[in-house]
């Protein structure tokens, strides 16, 4: 199946930005979720290919307007909730509690 | 919208880490302190000083240089590099005929054991896109020119097969030891996208 991510001879991408001396991680929570990459096949919650289709899955809107980080973190929560490892509304609750903490 | 598989996550993404993070502690399903030690790996033991020691392996031995062409796998794990994202490793060598070039087109694929993480720019839509289509326009804003006598071969990285360039060796190395030359490749060079400079004077 074809999709979003197969971008390869799509135009229109614009030029490439390098970074100089590019940090590996551009802020502490892309390093966190680089992290919980290891627990989710350590948990057993995905295998590789489950986890990039995951991503392949995104709407391509929200696909090509986050970062790379932001497709794991969304992959992340997609397979954990389809797995039953954690709830939607449990995951929607812990958001507004953490965004209350930080007001 | 109507095609979202949940509510709207909060646009904060250090806040939708840690929700997960702390929702698995709770669940005792996660140790933080214990992925500290695996990133940490990442930040220090795991990047292009490896694949840089590759290289200057295969430039100074010429028996070695065989065997990573033939099987760069097993090549690549005798200097001690092996492992996830690098299990089936296959190296292109460049010539004065022939510039190699990785992509991965389809997400993110690279060779990790030898080349640590990705930079953002190989993970980004615009050279995943035109890395195929345009690959001279896109070495140039490199600032690699290559004139058109030379051929340009694309390799398409899969989550099964990760490629490295071994690059040329540049002219006015010919007294340096391995560890000396190790220290002139670069990420890039092992990407494709550009070449190796000689030692500065």
């Amino acid at each position: 199946m074809n999709g979003i991510h197969d971008l390869g001879g799509m135009h229109g991408h614009g030029p490439i930005n390098s970074e100089a001396n590019e940090p590996i991680f551009h802020a502490p929570w892309e390093r966190r979720v680089f992290g919980l990459l290891f627990t989710m096949f350590s948990g057993g919650y995905c295998n590789v290919d489950e986890f990039r289709h995951a991503i392949e899955r995104m709407a391509p809107a929200e696909y090509l307007s986050t970062s790379y980080y932001e497709h794991w973190l969304h992959a992340m929560e997609t397979l954990l909730i389809e797995k039953g490892v954690i709830q939607q509304r449990e995951l929607a609750s812990k958001w507004a509690a953490l965004g209350k903490g930080q007001m | 919208m109507a095609s979202h598989r949940h509510s709207d996550p909060p646009s904060d993404p250090a806040l939708r880490v840690k929700a997960l993070e702390s929702l698995l502690t709770e669940k005792k399903l996660l140790e933080p302190a214990a992925l500290d030690a695996l990133i940490e790996l990442f930040e220090t033991k795991i990047g292009p000083r490896n694949g840089a020691k590759v290289v200057a392996r295969a430039w100074t031995d010429p028996t070695y240089k065989k065997r990573l062409l033939s099987d760069a796998t097993a090549a690549i794990a005798e200097l001690g590099y092996s492992g996830m994202q690098g299990e089936d490793m296959v190296v292109v060598e460049n010539t004065p005929a022939v510039h190699n070039l990785l992509v991965c087109t389809l997400c993110s694929c690279y060779p990790w054991p030898v080349l640590g993480l990705p930079p953002v720019w190989y993970k980004a839509a615009p050279y995943r896109s035109r890395a195929v289509i345009e690959p001279r326009a896109v070495l140039k804003e490199f600032g690699l020119e290559l004139p058109e006598s030379i051929e340009i071969r694309i390799w398409d990285s899969t989550a099964e097969l990760r490629y490295m360039v071994l690059p040329e060796r540049p002219a006015g190395t010919e007294d340096l030891k391995e560890d000396a030359l190790a220290k002139l490749v670069t990420r890039d060079a092992m990407i494709g996208t550009a070449k190796v400079a000689g030692p500065s004077r």
